[in-house]
């Protein structure tokens, strides 16, 4: 217990040292004279020199170039507004959508309640939002569902190189669309789709595990196994 | 008339040999007990037992700030609201905010609003919700203990925890966290909230009176419990996040025996750790982001 313990990740809470000198405070870290302290619960990871905390827990806050599942809000003459799940309001430019869009006719192609999967083309200082639809892509997702999981787990979601998305896609013959923000859009076969649904919320479940990618395949195998959705 | 009088004399908050009405010595907490993460709908949350106080704290945020014109350019706002239930006094609580809830709740939200990163979330607000469920006097302190967790819990960048624990004087002997008895007929209460990592103060308050000594006796006691209280969230905290991963190594079947037939599907076996199969850095498992 005690060895394998150590093989899980330490956790660390805000205010508490993580380094010394001769290390740079990364994401999730502050200085305080010559300590690196932790600014958010999380996980201590050091790469290059640099210390940082993979939060366990928090909201999503955009960044540049992140893709991000929307659902459209509100129409203006000349932009639509998307709810990204950040606190801040996302406005998508008709000039930034992939259609030729003409004033006033922003709701002959997206409409409240409509889902799209776009990028976060600007952030400024006082966290000004952007987004566009000029992306390869980028577009509007008809059809399927949305679900949500916590933002600190799509990257463990999406896995190395996209691994383990590409894994549940696969085995439940599904499309998935994973946003930076923690949406998810899932569309396939009602047993597929299902079956993405619990893999994806046994993997938020267990972020932390080791070996996780070989747990959800054994899931998703014995899931669908005898339905016919897998191969 | 003549009966209050002699009840407040009679009352003997504190002995001879410093044994206080509920057995505690001078400097001596009463029982506690945190919980992080006892609400799911919440970003973070926290519930304390603190003697007969228990305290639930809810966080949720950074969040849009609602109406838009509090909004700061430049920071976010940190917003606490604390409210006692009807039911939490003796004597119904007429629900609401009253004078003393909205003042308590400004001095904590701005207590925690020197502790989090408020320039990282501009035009955002930081919600603590403070609900105090059955009081017995400190219910101040538990819940700015509690937020303090729950803020953590909810993945709030913040330079530090916060611990807060009130002294006062009962009997003329300065003494640590007071109850209900001590409050209502002791000298003076003060209650004090503490930055863990720095020693700042950023909540203090007297109601009564305290001269210079015995002003720094009970901060000295509540720098102390502060310590003691420090430990208790970092444990809550990790509690929370160490039940997934024992639940998880739990789970993984024994090396030798054939792993069982799991009737649940939702909990399928987790891999063992094998030996190439060890921790990997976490940046591995962090690859570049597809879709």
């Amino acid at each position: 217990m005690e060895e394998r313990g150590a093989a899980l990740r330490q956790i660390v809470i805000p205010g508490e040292a993580v380094g010394g000198p001769g290390l740079k405070p990364g994401p999730g870290t502050f200085k305080s004279g010559d300590q690196i302290l932790a600014a958010q619960l999380g996980v201590r990871t050091e790469h290059e020199g640099r210390v940082s905390i993979i939060p366990l827990n928090g909201r999503y806050i955009p960044q540049r170039g992140d893709a991000v599942v929307g659902e459209v809000t509100d129409l203006g003459p000349s932009h639509w507004l998307v709810d990204i799940n950040a606190p801040y309001p996302a406005p998508l430019h008709a000039t930034e959508s992939p259609w030729r869009v003409e004033f006033g006719d922003t709701g002959r192609y997206l409409k409240v309640g409509d889902a799209i999967l776009a990028f976060v083309l600007s952030v400024d200082e006082i966290k000004r939002i952007q987004l566009t639809m000029q992306d390869r892509d980028a577009r509007k997702l008809n059809g399927g569902m949305l679900m949500e999981i916590a933002p600190t787990k799509v990257p463990r979601l999406i896995g190395k190189q996209g691994s383990m998305i590409t894994m549940v896609k696969e085995l439940t013959q599904t499309r998935i669309y994973v946003g930076q923000n923690g949406r998810i859009w899932i569309d396939g076969p009602e047993q597929g789709a299902a079956a993405a649904v619990r893999a994806i919320h046994f993997i938020e479940e267990r972020a932390q595990a080791i070996g996780l990618t070989e747990a959800v395949r054994d899931l998703l195998e014995k899931e669908t196994r005898g339905t016919g959705v897998s191969s | 008339m003549e009966d209050i009088e002699h009840i407040e004399k009679e009352m003997k908050l504190i002995d001879e040999n410093g044994v206080r009405l509920d057995g505690r010595k001078f400097d001596q907490l009463r029982p506690i007990r945190i919980e992080a993460g006892v609400l799911k709908r919440a970003d973070g949350s926290a519930y304390i037992e603190w003697g007969g106080n228990k305290v639930l704290a809810a966080v949720y945020g950074p969040r849009e700030a609602h109406p838009r014109h509090i909004q700061d350019p430049a920071r976010a706002l940190v917003q606490c609201r604390y409210n006692m239930a009807p039911f939490s006094v003796s004597d119904r609580k007429r629900p609401g905010p009253d004078r003393r809830s909205v003042e308590i709740s400004k001095v904590i939200s701005e207590a925690f609003s020197s502790v989090v990163f408020k320039e990282q979330f501009p035009r955002t607000s930081v919600d603590i919700f403070i609900e105090v469920l059955q009081a017995d006097a400190g219910t101040r302190c538990a819940g700015l203990t509690a937020a303090s967790v729950a803020l953590a819990d909810a993945g709030v960048p913040m330079r530090d925890l916060v611990a807060a624990c009130a002294s006062g004087k009962i009997g003329g002997v300065v003494c640590l966290d007071l109850n209900k008895e001590e409050d209502n007929f002791g000298d003076a209460d003060c209650p004090m909230a503490v930055v863990h990592g720095t020693g700042e103060i950023v909540l203090l308050q007297m109601d009564g009176h305290l001269t210079f000594d015995e002003f720094q006796k009970a901060m000295e006691l509540s720098l102390g419990a502060a310590d003691r209280l420090f430990e208790l969230q970092r444990d809550a905290l990790r509690r929370r996040y160490s039940v997934t991963l024992e639940e998880i190594l739990r789970e993984s079947p024994p090396p030798v025996a054939p792993p069982p037939e799991p009737e649940d599907r939702d909990f399928a076996p987790v891999e063992e750790p094998g030996p190439q199969d060890e921790a990997p850095p976490r940046d591995e498992d962090f690859g570049p982001e597809g879709i």
